[in-house]
């Protein structure tokens, strides 16, 4: 231990009820003519980067393989230290004072995760506070607020890491990064090791958090759909870390800068446009509901000129049980049990692409959306998905009204 | 205890030129079994075990004072050699060295400086256990998954944060074993202290120039095999407190 307790900074005092929301003030981070050249190397891995993130945005950095992503990131808290220029996080540079103190105070995913297989997922997660010098009973109630806050049940704290499944570990990793309230993190390619159904659901997760949190947030990955979905800006980065393009999704989608740009971005712009809206900004349709026990006669009727032509039963609490089928609608009263399952369910908060996509493995054109506790919040069908795609064209000033999908 | 230490407690040792007393052919208890010096002798055994005493200890302070004395010194090597690379190689040739020396020649060479006795046969085990000790512990520190130290790096622990808090405690299983290998070996090879005057169970051992004394020997035997066992059972537990995470049911 050569490093003494460093001072607590001001949003430290009092962490007993640091709520999980926005209370540390997000910074803007700022790099200004940025180079790093390796050692023992003939070309700077990153080149004269210039690049404003804006407070409590999700900036993406996305390239190719080698480009520099990782080492313009890692700049920001010198587990690589830059060759000249410098980064300001709010108006202070990096280079002043040291640099573990300085980490400390910025959030680190990393794909790896790279927990600590011999500490508990408790004591991973008190890291940083225990380091800062806050006390037993400061920690507990932090670890206790952010197991919560990703959704992991509290007995997990007293387990190992290699108890849990890559993708609880990654929630772990990203609540031991969020454990002091840093106003900045730094994510590379934090989900580039869980499998697709999983990294869907742990960036919803993290845009989910992000909506409350508002961190200033470097993401680094190498997944343009990726970027696309969870990034308020991005940076388009060729080899040499220079930036081809910075820029909101859209404009990216809308008018990439040149060839390379819209090379990366592939040819499949228009569907990539599905991830820049979720669900649930989606204009659904309204879905023919009734509950069992009705009668079937008003039912009947009211299909005529339903847009979806199935009636779905919901429970006491409009969650979806099922699609009633002819036969159902020919008793006189709607069965509790009807002939075919409501699934697939699309989650309101997943992006366009996703419920499209679980649409096409259903073999349904249709689907009921449920939001976070599973309430029915409208129909998803193939029709709106395509006509999201044509009708708009998806006009700039459209997409501008959009925006972003998690806010 | 001190004067075995500092002059050498077998007054008539194997180095000290004198045939070992024929102590064992005076005490008739055992009988013909000890005449005929028969594979083992029960008789004899019981009315003469108390003699054992004093030697298991001496064993006990030798292998205790070489595996420490090696396990402060590895460990430091072994924690220098992380911290600088270029150390590793040099290091492991010369530990390599001295586990190589045979311990006996080690005696004579060290008979000039450090002169007969517990001291000189503590210095040639001490040096027997290093590169043992040196190379299991450098192995569980490269072990270390890289993204692990990266990550510890990352949320901002200092590097010598890093080597106690995350690198050491994820080597411990390995620098474990390394001390249960070097404790079981150093065991065996106390028996040798005698031939520098250094006592253990060697001293019942080697008895005489030319004489076996088979009851002897297997009693001495079986108290250094035991000796072993409960040394490497109490590692074996130590090593399971310290890394409790390598128990748990995946
Ligand atoms: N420690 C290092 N020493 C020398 N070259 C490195 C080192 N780390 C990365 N590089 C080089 O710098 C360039 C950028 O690497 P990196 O930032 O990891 O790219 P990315 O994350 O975009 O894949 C690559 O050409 C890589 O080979
Ligand atoms: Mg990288």
């Amino acid at each position: 231990m050569s490093a003494g307790p460093p001072a607590q900074t001001a949003q430290d005092d009092d962490p007993g009820d640091r709520p999980s929301g926005n209370q540390s003030t997000a910074t803007p981070v700022k790099y200004e003519e940025v180079s790093k050249r390796y050692p023992g190397t003939d070309s700077d891995a990153v080149h004269e980067l210039s690049l404003e993130v804006p407070a409590g945005e999700i900036c993406v950095l996305v390239g190719p393989s080698g480009c520099g992503k990782t080492t313009a990131m890692r700049m920001v808290n010198r587990t690589v230290e830059m060759t000249s220029g410098d980064i300001l996080i709010g108006d202070r540079s990096v280079r002043q004072g040291d640099a573990a103190e300085l980490r400390r105070e910025i959030g680190y995913v990393i794909q790896q995760i790279g927990l600590f297989p011999h500490r508990t997922i408790a004591e991973n997660i008190g890291t940083v506070p225990g380091l800062l010098g806050w006390s037993r009973a400061e920690i507990e109630q932090r670890v206790e607020a952010l197991l919560k806050l990703i959704d992991l049940n509290p007995e997990f704290g007293d387990r190992y890491p290699s108890q849990l499944s890559g993708g609880q570990q990654q929630r772990v990793g990203v609540a031991r990064a969020l454990a002091v309230d840093p106003p900045v993190m730094l994510m590379d390619e934090p989900f580039g090791a869980i499998d697709p159904i999983n990294r869907s659901r742990l960036q919803n997760e993290f845009l989910r958090l992000q909506a409350e949190l508002r961190k200033t947030v470097l993401f680094v990955t190498h997944d343009v759909d990726e970027a696309i979905k969870m990034g308020d800006r991005i940076a388009i980065l060729r080899k040499g870390g220079e930036v081809a393009q910075f820029a909101t999704p859209t404009e990216l989608l809308m008018e990439p800068a040149d060839d390379f740009v819209e090379d990366f971005v592939g040819a499949d712009r228009a569907l990539k446009r599905l991830a820049l809206m979720r669900v649930s900004d989606a204009s659904l349709w309204k879905a023919q509901i009734c509950r069992a026990g009705d009668p079937t006669g008003p039912v009947r009727t009211d299909l005529a000129s339903a847009e979806v032509p199935h009636a779905l039963l919901v429970d006491a609490e409009s969650k979806p049980v099922g699609w009633l089928s002819e036969r159902d609608l020919a008793a006189e009263q709607v069965p509790a049990r009807p002939d075919s399952p409501a699934d697939p369910l699309i989650d309101a908060d997943s992006i366009l692409r996703d419920g499209l996509a679980t649409l096409l493995q259903s073999g349904s054109r249709y689907a009921p959306v449920v939001d976070g506790r599973g309430h029915l919040t409208g129909i998803l069908s193939v029709e709106i998905i395509s006509e999201f795609l044509s009708s708009g064209e998806a006009t700039e000033s459209d997409l501008a009204a959009v925006e972003r999908p998690h806010e | 205890m001190s004067s075995w230490v500092a002059d050498g407690w077998l007054a008539d040792g194997w180095l000290a030129g004198a045939a070992v007393s024929s102590d064992f052919f005076r005490d008739r208890s055992g009988g013909g079994c000890i005449q005929e010096n028969k594979l083992f002798c029960p008789d004899w055994a019981i009315n003469n075990l108390d003699r054992y005493s004093d030697p298991t200890l001496q064993h006990l302070v030798l292998v205790v004072s070489a595996v420490a004395a090696g396990f402060v010194i590895a460990f430091s090597l072994a924690v220098l050699a992380h911290r600088h690379r270029f150390l590793s190689s040099p290091f492991l040739a010369a530990t390599g060295v001295l586990y190589t020396i045979p311990s006996i020649s080690f005696f004579f060479l060290l008979l000039p400086i450090t002169g007969r006795g517990a001291v000189t046969a503590i210095i040639a085990l001490t040096a027997f256990t290093l590169q043992i000790i040196f190379r299991n512990m450098t192995t569980g520190l490269r072990n270390v998954p890289p993204e692990v130290t990266e990550a510890a790096r990352g949320v901002g622990l200092t590097a010598t944060q890093v080597l106690w808090k995350v690198e050491i405690p994820l080597a411990m299983p390995e620098i474990i074993a390394g001390l249960r290998i070097a404790t079981v070996s150093t065991v065996a090879l106390a028996t040798l202290a005698v031939f520098a005057n250094g006592g253990g169970l060697g001293a019942e051992i080697v008895t005489g120039s030319n004489i076996t004394f088979k009851t002897g020997i297997i009693i001495a035997g079986s108290i250094a095999i035991l000796m072993a066992i409960v040394f490497d059972a109490l590692l074996l537990l130590t090593g399971r407190l310290l890394a409790p995470w390598k128990r748990v049911a995946l």
